[in-house]
């Protein structure tokens, strides 16, 4: 049976940028252990049943291509409106480099 | 216009009144506003209503009309809509509280041919966060709830919309459905709900939740409003790279017809049967007899891998939230939330303190359980083996529609449950979208609509399938089982609710729950 630990629910959050409390930790492992072992089984309806190709979608995917022509886009300010913090035209954000 | 209330119109026979008119969009529009005021306090069907929005298309409307201007169906009709759709001069907080009071600088493709049709929006609808639910109790702002019994869930994620059409709040409204999603709550209030064709209505300026599985659609009481709405929102989007560039399937002309001679109804083996309630069985099994009596054929149809169909679309649908939902980053809009006692955090600490301020319980789980599924060394085993899976679920849909012409079951396994039922136990909850999920998997459309009520009095769905872009074919049948139904019963179900104005009018946000 498939079990996700504690430790590896905490990399997991780590790697999807969420900063989880001890108390959610504690939960959330036993949580999707359950579910783990319930979705687990899916391989079971591959037996006996030769090469089956992947599908990643319902319908045929090909890349689509605008008309390469000027048209409306969205103000700086529209496009400012709904940030945490700005400044002048630009997004004001936390420090992304390193402290040294 | 005839009749005792504005509001116990369907949208069709409200778009013949205004035609005619016998009565105008305004005060329309404003007799769905009146009984949001004194209705929506106990069922909390919307996040937000736009009462001078919709009162200021409802009057250009009613301009337009008066100078002769050819208009739509449905102009004048009004609307509400699911808060997963953008919408400009209105919040669009999909239930979460990462995005509240967010306003889009633009709208969602559905929401502007919406408006370009001259349907007024009246507000926006709840739903459980980011379109993560089958209950709406994972919404962020509180749960909605079932006009038949306020103490029961109406379903999700989309039970806001289909609270507001069963409790005559509007008389049509947008949902959205991922894994059952319109269908579901339908079926649990009494309403008809569709999932169209993937990529027949446009996903631009829909919050994506799972983008391969996605599909916005109609949420109605009658057979022809949902076709009538479908046909307003339907059709080729060059904004959308997966919306089907060909013409929309005649889904008017269907629902008008109605006619089931000589045609094949297939009954699924798998989606039915044990772990269906006794009273959701018998109406399903009415049902099909009443079609048969019509003159369709009916055969019994296998799908054995329906049997996985569940544990695919747990690992497909939270694999693609963990990418889809990693733009929530507290940069460019929405929350943004300091982690606690560090000086001058960096913008990953600052997005992590956010995601867990922001996102709630079952956003969570599903981000994580997506980001296993995607991880190295369990990719194969999970999303691998699950995408092979989708492919044995399309590929018995294209057999089965070899032996019938339309797939029928009870869209959901229950009637609506009580709120708290299913909160603690995910397993539990995810079981109500059993046999609404292949269709998604597939692609495949999707309607389900009323089949009259249960031992326990509550409404049963049921659902019909049809292959890729034979849309039409949903309403031609529905259309006829529900005038069979219509016939029996002597008149539309009606939630008790609907006829206890008076008596529960009260302060707004005080809901009185009834035992």
């Amino acid at each position: 049976m498939p079990e996700i630990t504690r430790d590896e629910v905490a990399r997991l959050a780590g790697l999807a940028r969420i900063q989880l409390g001890d108390a959610e930790l504690d939960r959330l492992a036993p949580e999707l252990t359950k579910i783990l072992d319930a979705v687990a089984t899916v391989s079971q309806a591959l037996e006996g049943a030769g090469e089956v190709q992947p599908m990643s979608h319902p319908t045929p995917l090909r890349n689509v291509f605008r008309a390469d022509e000027l048209r409306p886009t969205l103000s700086p300010e529209q496009a400012l409106a709904g940030a945490p913090a700005s400044e002048g035209q630009r997004f004001l954000v936390p420090r992304i480099l390193g402290e040294e | 216009m005839p009749g005792p209330e504005l509001t116990d119109h369907s949208a069709a026979e409200l778009s013949q009144a205004l035609a005619a008119g016998e009565t105008t969009s305004a005060e329309v529009t404003r007799a769905h506003l009146d009984r949001i005021a004194s209705l929506d306090g106990e069922l909390h069907a919307f996040l937000h209503v736009d009462a001078p929005g919709a009162l200021a298309a409802a009057e250009d409307v009613d301009r337009r009309r008066a100078a002769g201007e050819p208009l739509g169906a449905l102009a004048g009709v009004p609307v509400a809509v699911k808060d997963l759709l953008c919408t400009v001069g209105q919040p669009t907080t999909c239930g979460s509280r990462i995005l509240e009071g967010w306003v889009p600088p633009y709208d969602a493709t559905v929401v502007a041919r919406l408006r370009a049709a001259g349907l007024p929006i009246l507000g926006k609808t709840n739903l459980d966060e980011f379109a993560m639910g089958s209950s709406t109790e994972h919404s962020a702002y509180g749960p909605s709830r079932n006009p038949w019994d306020t103490a029961r869930t109406p379903g999700g994620s989309g039970g806001g919309s289909a609270a507001a059409v069963a409790a005559r709040l509007a008389p049509v409204a947008i949902g959205t459905d991922t894994g059952g999603s319109i269908r579901q709550p339908g079926a649990l209030t009494g309403t008809v709900g569709v999932k169209p064709t993937y990529g027949g209505v446009s996903r631009y300026g829909i919050v994506a939740m799972a983008s391969s599985l996605d599909q916005a659609g109609p949420v109605t009481r009658t057979v022809l409003d949902a076709a009538l709405l479908h046909e307003v929102i339907g059709g080729h989007d060059p904004m959308d790279s997966t919306s089907i560039d060909a013409p929309p399937p005649p889904v008017v002309e269907a629902a008008r017809r109605g006619d089931v001679t000589g045609l094949r109804i297939g009954v699924v083996k798998e989606l039915g049967g044990e772990g269906f309630q006794a009273g959701v069985r018998a109406r399903f099994e009415e049902a099909v007899g009443l079609l048969t009596e019509a003159g369709a054929q009916v055969v019994e149809v296998s799908c054995p891998s329906f049997a996985q169909a569940l544990a695919t679309y747990y690992l497909v649908m939270p694999s693609e939230v963990s990418s889809n939902l990693a733009r929530f980053d507290a940069m460019r809009y929405g929350l943004r939330a300091f982690p606690d006692g560090v000086e001058l955090p960096s913008a990953e600490q600052v997005m992590a303190a956010t995601r867990d301020a922001g996102f709630g319980d079952e956003v969570k789980r599903r981000i994580i359980l997506g980001t296993y599924a995607l991880s190295s060394g369990y990719y194969d085993a999970y999303y691998g083996s699950a995408q092979q899976v989708r492919s044995l679920v399309a590929r018995d849909f294209d057999r089965a529609f070899e032996q019938a012409d339309v797939l029928v079951s009870p869209t959901a396994p229950t009637t609506a449950f009580r709120m708290g039922e299913k909160l603690d136990d995910p397993l539990a909850m995810y079981l109500q979208d059993v046999a609404t999920i292949p269709a998604n998997l597939a692609g495949v459309p999707g309607l389900s609509l009323p089949a009259g009520l249960a031992e326990d009095g509550l409404p049963v769905g049921f659902q019909l399938l049809a292959p890729l872009q034979a849309d039409d074919r949903l309403y031609n049948a529905a259309a006829a089982l529900e005038r069979l139904l219509l016939d029996r019963w002597g008149g539309p179900l009606t939630p008790p609710l609907v006829g206890q104005v008076d008596s529960l009018v009260g302060p707004v946000g005080t809901p009185e729950v009834r035992a």
